[in-house]
This record gives C-alpha cells, sequence and structure tokens, in this order.
C-alpha cells in the first residue's frame, strides 16, 4: 500500500510533441493518498486509459516522474511495481481451478507453502466462493472470473495499489451492483490503493472516495461526488455528472445579477464584471417550473416521464433548458421558470468563478 | 403447427446427390464389390465372401506396411507439432516482419508433393545433388536408394520441411488471437516465460492443435508420393508404405480383390484413430459441463 505521486507527470504518443495538443496527457501534479478509492471518469479518448497503463507500468510518460510511497517507479516493468490490475474483461487461467488460480502469484514469488494455504483460504472466503474453490475456472460466470482476476491481486497483501480498467464491461447489469458493492467492502476491510477507470459516472461516483474527471487529456476535477455535483468546476463536469446534466446558460454578469437576454437573475454572490464566455450552470434539480407571472418565460419542447420524476426540455430566450419535476407534478401550460439562487454556479471559460463577496 | 409438405425440394437435393455419389459412394461400392469377389478376365466374378479380407489380416505383408505408417506417422508428429509451436512462439506478433514471414511460412505449402519428391531426389544425390555431393565429399556416406535409414530420414525431413508450415500457420493464428491483457496479467502475477506457456499459450491453442495434429495425423499416414518418387518404396521394401503396397497390389498386380479389401480395412483405420483422437483430445483439459454453472 502506497501514496501514489503524480509528478509533472505528460505523456505523448508523438515522438517530438510540440503544442499542447500533441499530449494525450497534460501535465499532472498531484498526489493520492495511501488507502484511498479514486476513480478515474471521462469520455473514451480523455486520457484515463493513458494514465492508467503510466501507472501500472505498460507505458513511460514523455515527461515527469510517478512515485509509490515517495519511491520513484517510472522506469519499472510492471512486475517491479507490485502493482495488481483488474481488466475489462476477465482474465483467468483457464486450466487451473480457483484455488490455483488464486496461489499462482504467491506460487511465482516463492512465499511458503502453509503461508500461501492460509491466504488462499481466507480470500476464498472474502470472495464467496468457498463452494467453487476446486473447480476449473473456465466454468464459472463472468462476475465469478472477475473476482477471481481481483483476488489474485488481493492475495498479495502488500500491494501499492489495484488498478481497475472498466471492471464490469462484460458484468450482466444486475450483477453489477453486487460486485461493486463487494468491491467497496474490500477496499474498506483491507484498504488498499485502488484507482477505478470508467466512463459510467454511477459505478465511478458509488465506488470512489475521490472521482478524478478528465477531459480532453486534462484532470478537470478532483472531488468528492458531493462537490461534484454541487460544484462543478468546469462546465464538463456539469454536463457529464448527473442525469441529465447541468443545464449551461450564456449569459452576462455584472455585480449580483446575471441577465439573459433581456431577463435578470439575482445571484447569491457578487462577481466581477465577466467576458462574454460568462455562463451560468444550474442542476435541474434546483430548476422549478410554475404557472403564473414570477421567473422566466419558457417554451416547453418535450416532456420524458421516466418514472419517479419527469424531464422537461425547454427552451429560454433559445437556450436549451431542463427542469427535473417530482412524478405526479402537472407541467403548466404557460410556465415561468426560476432557479433556486444559492445552487447557480457561474463559470468563464468553461471554468467555476469561486463564489466571493 | 403444421408442417408444409413440398416435395420440389427434393430437385434441389438432387445435384448435391448425384455429385456425392459419383464422387464418392459409386467409387466405394466398386471398391466393396471388388473385395467380395474373385475376378477374372472378360469380367468374370465369382464370389469370395471375408476371404480377401481374411487373407490381408493374416498377411505379414500388411503387418508390415501397417507398422511403417505408425513409426512414420509417430515420428512425423512428435517433430512437426513441437516444432511448429516452437517456430510459431518465435514468430513476431506484429510489424513490417509478420507478413514476410507468413509468407515464406505458406511457401512450401504451395508445392505440388511430387515436386517436393523430385526436388529432395535430386538434392540428395551423391553425384549431382548439392546435400548428397556435400556429406560425400565431407566424408559422410549418404545414400538414400541403398540404406534404409538414409532414405527414412530423408522422406522425413522432406515431410518436415513440406507440412511444418501448416503446424505453424495454425498455432501462430492461436497465438494472435490471445488477447493482450492476458500477457499483462501474467506479468503482473510474476509468471515465468514457461507459465506463460503452459497456463496461457498452450491451453489458448487447445482447439487449433486438435486440428493440426489431425490434418497432419491424416496426411502422413496416407503418405505416399514422396516414398514413391524416392525410392519407389525401396531400398527393398523399408519405404513401402501401405498406400504404396496397396498400388503395387492393385495396379502392378492386379489383384484387385485383396486390394480392395485391404483399401476398406485402411480406410476403417483412420476413421477410427481419427475418432479416437478427436474424442481424447476434445476431453482434455476441458471441463465437465456440471449442471448450472454453464454461463
Amino acid at each position: 500500500m502506497a501514496k501514489i505521486t503524480l509528478d509533472k507527470l505528460a505523456h505523448s504518443y508523438l515522438p517530438h510533441p510540440k503544442s499542447d495538443a500533441d499530449f494525450a496527457l497534460k501535465e499532472l501534479d498531484y498526489e493520492w493518498e495511501d488507502g484511498g478509492a479514486y476513480a478515474l471518469l471521462g469520455p473514451s479518448g480523455c486520457g484515463k486509459t493513458t494514465l492508467l497503463n503510466i501507472i501500472s507500468g505498460l507505458l513511460v510518460p514523455s515527461k515527469g516522474n510517478i512515485l509509490f510511497g515517495g519511491q520513484d517507479v517510472t522506469h519499472l516493468q510492471p512486475e517491479e511495481r507490485n502493482i495488481a490490475q483488474v481488466f475489462q474483461f476477465p482474465v483467468i487461467y483457464d486450466t487451473m481451478t480457483v484455488r490455483q488460480n488464486l496461489e499462482f502469484p504467491l506460487v511465482n514469488r516463492r512465499v511458503p507453502k502453509d503461508e500461501i494455504d492460509k491466504r488462499v483460504h481466507d480470500m476464498i472466503g472474502v470472495l464467496d466462493l468457498a463452494d467453487k474453490a476446486d473447480r476449473k475456472a473456465r466454468g464459472l460466470t463472468a462476475d465469478e472470473k472477475q473476482k477471481i482476476s481481483l483476488g489474485r491481486g488481493l492475495v498479495r497483501y502488500d500491494v501499492n495499489a489495484i488498478l481497475f480498467d472498466e471492471p464490469l464491461t462484460v458484468i450482466d447489469p444486475h450483477m453489477k451492483w453486487q460486485l461493486r458493492t463487494k468491491l467497496k467492502d474490500l477496499h474498506r476491510q483491507l484498504g488498499h490503493t485502488m484507482i477505478y477507470v470508467t466512463h459510467d459516472q454511477t459505478e465511478a461516483l458509488t465506488f470512489a472516495d475521490k472521482v478524478v474527471v478528465m477531459y480532453d487529456g486534462e484532470v478537470v476535477q478532483i472531488g468528492t461526488p458531493e462537490e461534484l455535483f454541487d460544484e462543478p468546476a468546469h462546465t464538463f463536469v456539469g454536463y457529464f455528472i448527473g442525469s441529465p446534466g447541468m443545464n449551461i446558460l450564456a449569459s452576462n454578469v455584472k455585480g449580483n445579477i446575471a441577465r439573459i437576454g433581456q431577463h435578470e437573475i439575482e445571484l447569491s454572490h457578487h462577481y466581477r464584471a465577466l467576458g462574454a464566455s460568462a455562463e451560468l450552470g444550474i442542476r435541474p434539480e434546483f430548476v422549478k417550473l410554475e404557472s403564473g407571472n414570477k421567473g422566466l418565460p419558457v417554451t416547453v419542447n418535450a416532456v420524458e416521464d421516466i418514472g419517479r420524476f419527469k424531464i422537461v426540455r425547454a427552451s429560454l430566450e433559445g437556450q436549451e433548458i431542463n427542469a427535473v419535476l417530482p412524478e405526479g407534478a402537472p407541467v403548466p401550460a404557460e410556465p415561468n421558470i426560476s432557479f433556486e439562487t444559492a445552487r447557480i454556479n457561474v463559470y468563464e471559460n468553461s471554468h467555476l468563478v469561486r463564489k466571493s463577496a | 403447427m403444421d408442417k408444409t409438405y413440398n416435395n420440389k425440394a427434393w430437385l434441389l437435393v438432387i445435384p448435391v446427390f448425384l455429385l456425392v455419389a459419383i464422387s464418392a459412394i459409386i467409387p466405394i461400392m466398386t471398391v466393396v464389390n471388388y473385395s467380395v469377389q474373385d475376378t477374372f478376365g472378360n469380367n468374370q466374378f465369382f464370389w469370395a465372401g471375408t476371404e480377401w479380407f481374411e487373407d490381408v489380416l493374416n498377411s505379414e505383408r500388411f503387418w508390415d506396411a501397417l507398422g511403417r505408417n505408425v513409426l512414420f506417422s509417430f515420428i512425423i508428429l512428435s517433430i512437426e507439432i513441437p516444432l511448429g509451436i516452437a517456430i510459431a512462439l518465435a514468430m513476431p506478433k506484429k510489424g513490417p516482419w509478420v507478413p514476410v514471414c507468413l509468407v515464406l511460412m505458406a511457401l512450401p505449402l504451395l508445392i505440388p508433393w511430387n515436386v517436393v519428391g523430385t526436388i529432395w531426389q535430386i538434392f540428395g544425390r551423391a553425384d549431382i545433388g548439392l546435400l548428397g555431393h556435400t556429406l560425400d565429399s565431407i566424408g559422410i556416406n549418404y545414400n538414400y536408394t541403398a540404406n534404409v535409414f538414409d532414405a527414412w530420414v530423408t522422406i522425413i525431413v522432406m515431410d518436415v520441411w513440406h507440412w511444418t508450415s501448416l503446424v505453424v500457420l495454425l498455432c501462430y493464428a492461436g497465438l494472435v488471437s490471445i488477447p493482450e491483457a492476458y500477457y499483462q496479467a501474467a506479468r503482473i502475477d510474476g509468471a515465468s516465460r514457461w507459465s506463460v506457456f503452459r497456463f496461457i499459450q498452450l491451453p489458448k491453442m487447445r482447439g487449433v492443435l486438435i486440428i493440426a495434429f489431425l490434418l497432419r495425423f491424416m496426411d502422413s499416414f496416407m503418405i505416399y508420393t514422396e516414398p514413391f518418387v524416392l525410392t519407389g518404396g525401396g531400398p527393398g521394401n523399408s519405404t513401402t508404405f501401405m498406400s504404396i503396397d496397396l498400388v503395387k497390389q492393385a495396379i502392378g498386380q492386379f489383384d484387385l480383390g485383396p486390394a480392395a479389401a485391404m483399401s476398406l480395412i485402411y480406410q476403417l483405420i483412420v476413421l477410427l484413430v481419427c475418432y479416437v483422437f478427436f474424442t481424447v483430445m476434445s476431453n482434455v483439459g476441458a471441463e465437465k459441463p456440471e449442471q448450472g454453472v454453464e454461463d
């Protein structure tokens, strides 16, 4: 177990990168705590797999260093880094039994026989595979196989970190939840540093203590699930996290007043005068839809009833805006919308403008 | 639900049926016909029953030829399968050398049997052949027409040269289909090179190896052209395999009855051995499906 330090890390797949755009991973300078559960979240091509490969040692970064517990491991091979990895689809040794699969990494490291027996026995218990321990691994279901590949990492008590590369991709939906809960449990029990790559926000938000949101080779925000929901540091985070994502409205901001067209919206804080790239961000959960004269007039384009709540898709001065209504609430004929003032975030050049007095 | 019967469907089956009849059923029934009768000139046939079969099975000549076939196939398989796997493992998995290697490997497969025989026959001659002359001049007395051992070595080398690449290509196809994650996982688990081969590569090649094994067995068991071109079955009877013996009997001596009986026995042996190999090899390492665990 170890703290992971990304020291001015950057990577380009080109031999001689010139501009910023040539970098698949732009400069990162972070320290990840020992024993933390981190999720790398972002769309395809955002650099999250590149970062994972750098941590696991399959890639050597073009710039900067990576440290495990203070020790520089930038140029070490995967097998020398003492990490474990769970891949997108289950990797098991077909011809071995479940028990032999779990023994394999320990046998290779010449751990004494009785120590292996003890650890593997414990691990089989932890993974709930006791009744299948002596069965050939190839006959098991995908989620059981995935547990085995996780177990092969966990039996090595001293692993620096366990890496997950979209490990639930091939798991049936109803098993995903169970396996995720199991992972969370194991993390609590064993306290390994875990890094989990995914493009599924639900997975990331339920698994991780800290979610690292990546976009276009950059880390745009590292935060707890609450922080990502309440104060997205970047409009991308607001849009990517949440379903539907945050509403982003181009606006004119001055002092504590934001203008959209001819309409004025009161803000909870004073802001310095922002340029033309100013935007308001408001979660659909905090948009109210009422009839009457209060608020801003909108045109409703569509209503999607998804069971627990309704999503109203509307437009305000030509800009799209979504609102979430509780199930059963009527959609007014000529609605006006209003925002929960405290929940409005202000962005400039897509980055959050911190609230100041 | 009522089934629809439409007898026009037979029209669609007839061409295939005719083709199979001409290419397989009629020839094999002709052979069966010969095997149970004694044939004289002017197409006079006399019923012989199982007499020819008994004759064949009681003849030393048949058992000797069968023994040579078994020995030959055994040697061929035990050389070509491990060698094929080794070459496939050594081949590059990506890069500009992949097509070069594949083409080089495919080349011997494109050459007809009798040409391979002729190439090696000339190559091995002590007077004009490069190999024969070289061996001769460094003092090794190599002569496939007089020495039984030399004749066997030559035929085996010919076959290995000709057909190992088939095993290589099949194994290579099996190897490149293994996802990269398996190798990464093995590295992380600290597996040795041997473990990677034993627990990842070999199990993943099982399917193609069964096919390679069966193809090479059948093909080596029906060996004909190489010894025929090289020495015609000699020296003595040392390379007279079953197929050569069969041709000698049927066309050389016109003993149609015994030859027909022998070819049927030959066929049965091939079928039986292939069936046994296939059953055994498909079950080796395969988990018997247990109830409720299939995914």
